[in-house]
This record gives C-alpha cells, structure tokens and sequence, in this order.
C-alpha cells in the first residue's frame, strides 16, 4: 500500500493554522490557496451552473403559481407543498419509491451476492458469463424499457406467449395494465437492470479480499460455504454498503423504467415522486406544484443520504481518508 | 422548418416559449392553451391583418378566438368519430354501423359472439379514453351548459354525472382489447391505431388523424385501405345536447408576437385554395377553405367533413379548451374510472378541485 504523503495542516485547517504559525509560513500559504482555487475553479463554476443554481430555481419557481410562460408574478408561499403533501397520489409515490428502495436491497443484495461468489470461481465461459450478467445495465434504460414493454404485451408478447406453451394465461390488463401486478413487475424488470452493477462491484470488491485469509480457513478445515459466509462476505462490507446507497439514492430518483412501462399508471400504481413532478409539470404545466415536489424529492434524498453517511458509511469513509499504514 | 410528432411538438413549443425563442409561425390548438398564450404576450392578434380569411373560414375560427380577436388561422379541423374496419362488421353481421347507443351495444355483442375484439382504447395515454367521457357530456349536456362551463369552469350540471354513468356502463360491458390499460394510444403496431390497423380489433373511436396514423402503423403504409368506415358517435337516450353536435378540434397557424410581417403573409397564403387544396387532394387533413372541401379524395374522411360542417356546433376537446391544468387532472380521473376505480362523482370532483385551485 502507498502511504500518502502527510499534507501541511494549514491546508485542511486553516482557521486552526492561522494563529499558532510563524509568520513566515504566510507567503507559501498563499500560494497554496491560489493553487487550489484554480484547479477546483472549473469543477466548482460547473457545479454551480448545473446544480446549485437549477436548486435555487426550482426552489424560487416553488414559491409561485405559475404554468409555464410568462414572469412569476403570482406568489403563493408555502401553498404548493401543502397542495403536494396533501396530495394522495403524491403520498403513495413516496410509499412506492420506499417501497423499490427496500424491495431493490432485498431481492437483489443476496442475488448479486450470490452470483458475485458464484462467478469468483475459475470455470469455463466465466468472462461470457459476467458480461451476460452486466450487459442490461450498459443497455440504455430508455430502450431497455422499451423492449420489456413489448415482451410483456398482453395477449400477444412473448412472455405471455411463454406462459401460454406450459397452459398458463396472462392477466387480462396484462402484467403492466393490472394495478395490483404492475409494481411487483416493475422490481422484476429493475432487478434485471440493475443486479449487473451489484455483481460487477461485488466482484470488483472480492479482489480486494486477501486470497491468504480465504487460503487460512481452508487450512483450518472451513468448507467453502464457511470460508464465504465467515471471511469473504464480512470483508466485502464496504463494497456493499456503498452498493446499497447508490441503490438507495436510484430507487429514490427513478423516473426512466417507470416512464416508458406505466407512465406512472395503472390507477397511479407504479407513480414515483419523479413521475409524479414531471406529469404535474410537463402534462398539466402546474410548473409550481411540479417544482415543489421536486424540491420534496430533493429534501428527503438529502437527508437519507446525509443520515446514511453519517451512521452506516461513516467508517468506511474514515478509513478511506487515512490510510491504516499512516495511522 | 422541421417536421416531429405531435406530443414532441407541444413539449418543444412549451420550452421554446419559456426561453422567448418561439419558432416565427407555430401550430396552434386553441382553446385554454391558446388563452394561456395570449395572457402571456406570446401570440400575435391577426383580426385585423387577415381579416379576409377570417371572414373566409366563418365560424370555425371562434376556436382560436379569444376575447373576439382571432389569434390564429385554422387549418384543419375535424371531428372524433368511430373508425372501423367494415369487413370485420360484415363477419359479424352488422349490417348499418350503429347510430344509437343500443344499437352500439348490439354491435359489440355480435362482434364478441363472432370471437372479435370490438373496441380498442390507448387507456394507457389517458385521453384517448377521456374522449368517450367528452362524447356523452356532448350528448347529455345541452349547448349553453357547455359554454358556460367553459367560461366559468362550472361542473355541477348533473349532465356530466350522467356522461360518467354512461362511461361506467360501457366499461363494465368490456367492449376494449385486452390490456387496454397499458395500451398507448398510437405509437406502434400495438397501440390502440395499431390494432385497427392490423385487423386485431373492429373499431376504435379516435380524431380525424386515424388514417394517416394507421398508415404509418401498417407495412405497406396503407392502413386498412378501402376497408375503413367512419361513423359519428351514437345517440343516447335522454341527453339534453344536440345529437348533431360533434367533439373536435384542429390545428391552426399562429404567429408569434414578435415575428415580422412577413411570417402572417406566409399563414395567409397557407390558407390561401391552393394551398388547402393540396393538402386536401393529399389527403393530409381536413381543409377549413369552404372553397376546396370539394376535393377530399378519401370516401371516410369525405364523409366525416361532411358530418362536421352539417353539425350545429364543435364542441373543443375538453382538455384543451379548459387548459391543461384542469384537463390534466380531468383525464386522470377518467382513466381511474377505466380502471374501475372512480366514480361519475369522482371524475367531476377532481375536475372542480383543479378548476378551483386555477382560479
């Protein structure tokens, strides 16, 4: 491991610095921060145009019934939130988002697991194998939806069609078209999607655990499924915590699948806060009420990612910034 | 100039109009999206630049007219109607296409006891369905109720809880294709135009764009060819509209507040017979020149204009003429109805509470 090299303390803490140093130090200090805000200058003028300053908008253009043309005139305060809060359909597309966001984790933490350990060993076709596993999460998920949607056609797709060779009939609305079935379809497609990045960074993470540990139980007489469940999965840990939150962050933003497979419907079964805004904004141009909600999906994927950070992802982090060696 | 499909259209227009880079000459649908436009500032008033054509086209501009200033000049206008695939009622032994809504129930019977599919309906995009919902207000509702409800945005007239009782019972007599739910309304060969298209299913209610859109959906680009029949909606019993009176609609030309002279000249000459003529001969639409309507081609559409300029009135589609806002939230909760899961109250409750919080 490459120990880091120990920067000066003035740089990450400066109010702390500035009192106790020789004077000396001041002209390097300098430049050090001229060095710093041109190199971050760029990524920070980015950062701004097209994050900060698309919150702040959407964060005004909430404050305000407006459809879209002309000038905000028509302030209203805090009335959008409480017509989106009070919203039925939009409540049940927070339970819906919750609802992926648990589902994703559960289905597909032990099946990525699974197949991750799975492809970890030497066999034959292993390459084909994890690129098969991989490919639908490279595939656009835009065109990806598109081709599901046409599998999962009532009466005449390919997947009823297969239904129907073993005697079994679809549902009448189709899988998509009937409101009690459309969710757990949605996870179906989902899991698919997205299992590939599971395994690839579970296998990404299985490199890194130390062949002579796996190596050792085996010596100590641990069978396989004990050497996996006992040394590899613990080490895994950061692998997987980090997986769950870019789940959680993705199940709690989805828009693309739902979009192209429901539309949010049928009978609002399948609506996330994402669909739910940008059929608010863009149908039915109540560009207010939409960036409400927006700023409602952006509050509490904020603070579930803050309260990830701060209580599961916290160690994990603190050993990333200081390497153990240094320690 | 570039040609896309309707829906990217508006969604590029709206965009275009909030960044003040309107295209010179734009389509324009009337109603309570061209009100929006015009409250704005975005639109040119034309009453006076194109007063003759105006006076040409006759009442079908009260559409695009806002405050009595007509903001754009409409091109093609038509009405919705049930398209069907004649050979498919001959199998079923239908031998007039139904003119009553019994006789209409008749029909989707023997249609089913042949082992067809009567009715298809994209439920999944909304409209399409809302459309048998506009149909029997237009039937139950008397003119003045209509008008007025346009103005005031009113829904307590019990006539529009009789359109959702109506649109309850033939949801329950499941005339649609299966899957009508999830069913988009005209992309690809399974949208609702493509199964009319392709001989999955009899008919299907839909706008006078359906043969050109199942042209588009059919390999040989024909559509269904000669075996396309039109028929107006049917009569109900009891209702207070005029059984003459039709739903349309149709696109117009309008020109931006601040494009040059030259962009109205060129809407004139859009207007002008030789223009509409040949849009007409192509059979790209239905020309609003009284002077050209001679020369539809196609016997369905020839059929269908004739049915719109004998109708006393066109009634807007609702979704338009009310804005989309209160549109929006009306279509919602009729396609909740398809769903089974609201009722006649609940789609004009929706209606009003969005209509409230507009005003």
């Amino acid at each position: 491991m490459t120990v880091l090299p120990v920067a000066p303390r003035g740089t990450t803490d400066p109010p702390a610095g500035r009192s106790a140093r020789p004077a000396g130090a001041r002209g390097r200090d300098w430049r050090m921060a001229a060095e710093i805000v041109a190199f971050t200058a760029p990524a920070l003028l980015l950062f701004a145009l097209f994050v900060v300053w698309p919150i702040l908008r959407a964060v005004q253009f909430s404050a305000f019934d407006w459809n879209g043309f002309g000038p905000l005139v028509d302030f209203v305060g805090l009335q959008n939130y409480v017509r989106v809060l009070a919203d039925e359909v939009f409540v049940a597309a927070v339970g819906h988002n919750l609802l992926i966001v648990v589902a994703s984790i559960l289905v597909q933490l032990p099946l990525g697991l699974a197949i991750a350990l799975l492809l970890n060993r030497r066999m034959r076709g292993q390459g084909m194998l994890r690129t098969i596993i991989f490919v639908p999460y490279v595939l656009s998920e835009v065109i990806a939806g598109v081709v599901w949607f046409q599998l999962l056609q009532p009466g005449r797709g390919v997947v009823e069609g297969i239904l129907g060779t073993v005697g079994l009939e679809g549902p009448y609305q189709g899988f998509l078209g009937t409101p009690e079935l459309a969710m757990p379809t949605l996870i179906v497609v989902l899991t698919w999607k997205y299992v590939g990045l599971a395994v690839l960074l579970f296998l990404a993470g299985l490199q890194g655990v130390p062949h002579e540990l796996t190596e050792a139980a085996q010596i100590d007489g641990a069978s396989w499924w004990q050497t996996q469940w006992r040394v590899t999965i613990p080490l895994l840990g950061p692998t997987i915590r980090m997986w769950m939150f870019l789940s959680m962050i993705g199940s709690l933003q989805l828009f693309d699948m739902v979009w192209i497979l429901t539309g949010g419907g049928p009978a609002n079964a399948t609506t996330t806060m994402a669909t739910f805004l940008v059929n608010e904004g863009t149908k039915r141009q109540n560009y207010g009420i939409a960036a409400a909600a927006s700023v409602v999906l952006f509050v509490i994927a904020l603070v579930m990612a803050v309260l990830y950070q701060r209580f599961v992802l916290r160690r994990d982090t603190a050993d990333a910034d200081v390497p153990r060696g240094v320690r | 100039m570039e040609a896309m499909q309707h829906e990217d259209m508006l969604t590029q227009l709206d965009a275009a109009f909030q960044a003040g880079d309107a295209p010179d000459v734009y389509m324009e649908r009337g109603g309570g999206e061209l009100a929006d436009h015009v409250e704005a500032g975005l639109t040119k008033d034309l009453t006076d630049a194109a007063a003759e054509e105006i006076e040409l086209l006759g009442g079908t501009v009260q559409g695009w007219t806002v405050d009595d200033k007509v903001y754009a000049l409409p091109f093609s206008v038509g009405v919705v109607g049930f398209w069907y695939n004649t050979e498919m009622f001959e199998q079923a032994g239908i031998t007039e296409p139904p003119s009553t809504w019994e006789e209409m129930y008749d029909a989707i019977d023997q249609l089913k006891a042949a082992g067809m599919e009567p009715i298809s309906v994209g439920a999944g995009d909304k409209w399409p369905a809302a459309h048998y919902w506009y149909q029997f207000s237009l039937r139950h509702c008397s003119e003045e109720v209509l008008t007025d409800a346009v103005q005031s945005l009113d829904f307590s007239d019990e006539c529009f809880i009789r359109a959702g009782e109506e649109v309850e019972q033939l949801v329950a007599a499941e005339p649609f294709n299966r899957g009508f739910l999830s069913t988009p309304a005209q992309s690809g060969p399974t949208s609702a135009s493509g199964l009319l298209a392709t001989e999955q299913v009899a008919m299907e209610m839909q706008g006078h764009w359906e043969p050109g859109v199942m042209a588009g959906l059919t390999e040989d680009g024909e559509g269904l060819g000669d075996k396309l029949g039109w028929f107006p909606f049917p009569e109900v019993e009891g209702g207070e509209g005029d059984p003459e009176a039709q739903l349309g609609g149709g696109d117009a030309w309008g020109v931006a507040a601040d494009a040059p002279e030259e962009a109205v000249d060129f809407v004139k000459y859009m207007l002008s017979d030789e223009v509409q003529r040949g849009f007409a001969e192509r059979d790209m639409g239905l020309p609003t020149n009284p002077n050209v309507t001679d020369a539809v081609a196609d016997p369905a559409l020839a059929q269908l204009l004739e049915v719109r300029d004998s109708a006393p009135y066109v009634q807007l589609y609702f979704d338009t003429a009310f804005g989309q806002s209160v549109g929006g939230a009306m279509n919602d909760a009729i396609a909740l109805m398809f769903a089974g899961q609201a009722t006649p109250q609940d789609i004009v409750d929706d209606t009003q509470a969005a209509a409230d919080a507009e005003g």
